[in-house]
């Protein structure tokens, strides 16, 4: 059987969550981490955001954005550890660290919105 | 010798980390090892490091966002309190550092998106400007339709 690399599946999540982050990822930080708590714009009432976010196809679409999102993190920090610090020879360990750690946080957020 | 292999891998294969071997007949390799720092060095350089990093800041948040829906699924105090805990000056700063990180990241994913998508219409190629401002246009939208369902309700 011939040994087929993980790479291009990789370079897919990381554009497929690029795309997915650049479109979503700056209206909802501006809007859950700086308008919201600080009161420039009134927040949402807790009924409207449970009826959001208790839908599945909002936590169908919020656990594509945060696993897309994830992987697509973890492969760029992997070349920014590899390129930024040239730490070539630890470059298994980069991996482990680096989709490890996606892949653990997809898993909480599969949990997570699994009970809402 | 017990170095033996390494010094046979051609250069191209080994690391710039790595420590260079010498030999008798290859006393010095001409390679300097670039500075820990390089990307300081220019302008460039410097934005391209910064389009890396927002990575980290992507991945912070996630984070965020899934504490957020456990807040909202945990009942409406808790929901209260999630707002509480992010008016915290640190959790505010790094939201604000998070913004500027995703902004970055989204304007260069968007300038860079000719260049990786190539659309033919008939036999023409379109041009560059007309799928880049297709992407801001998605931007404009995906936007518009968070702020109509989180916004004002």
């Amino acid at each position: 059987m011939v040994k087929r690399s993980l790479e291009p599946v990789l370079w897919l999540l990381f554009s497929a969550g690029g795309v997915v982050s650049a479109l979503l990822v700056p209206s909802l930080v501006f809007l859950l981490g700086i308008a919201f708590p600080l009161g420039w714009l009134a927040a949402p009432s807790y009924e409207h955001v449970f009826r959001i976010v208790a839908h599945p196809l909002t936590r169908l679409a919020l656990f594509g954005i945060c696993v897309l999102s994830l992987f697509h993190a973890a492969h760029r920090f992997r070349f920014t550890l590899y390129d930024g610090l040239q730490i070539k020879h630890l470059n298994e360990m980069i991996g482990v660290f680096c989709y490890g750690g996606a892949i653990a946080l997809s898993v909480w957020a599969a949990y997570v919105l699994w009970q809402v | 010798m017990s170095d033996r292999p390494m010094s046979d891998r051609p250069m191209s294969d080994r690391p710039v980390s790595e420590r260079s071997i010498y030999t008798e007949y290859h006393p010095r390799w001409l390679r300097r090892r670039p500075s820990t720092y390089w990307w300081l060095e220019r302008r460039a350089y410097l934005s391209f490091i910064t389009r890396e990093l927002s990575s980290i800041f992507i991945a912070w948040f996630v984070v965020y966002l899934l504490l957020f829906v456990r807040a909202v699924s945990r009942g409406e105090a808790s929901y209260q309190e999630f707002f509480a805990w992010s008016r915290h000056p640190v959790v505010m700063v790094l939201n604000i550092v998070t913004l500027f990180f995703v902004v970055f990241h989204a304007v260069t994913w968007f300038n860079l998106a000719p260049k990786a998508m190539v659309v033919h219409v008939g036999r023409k190629r379109l041009p560059a400007s007309v799928i880049s401002a297709s992407n801001y246009g998605a931007w404009v939208v995906a936007t518009a339709l968070v702020a109509w369902l989180l916004v004002g309700s």
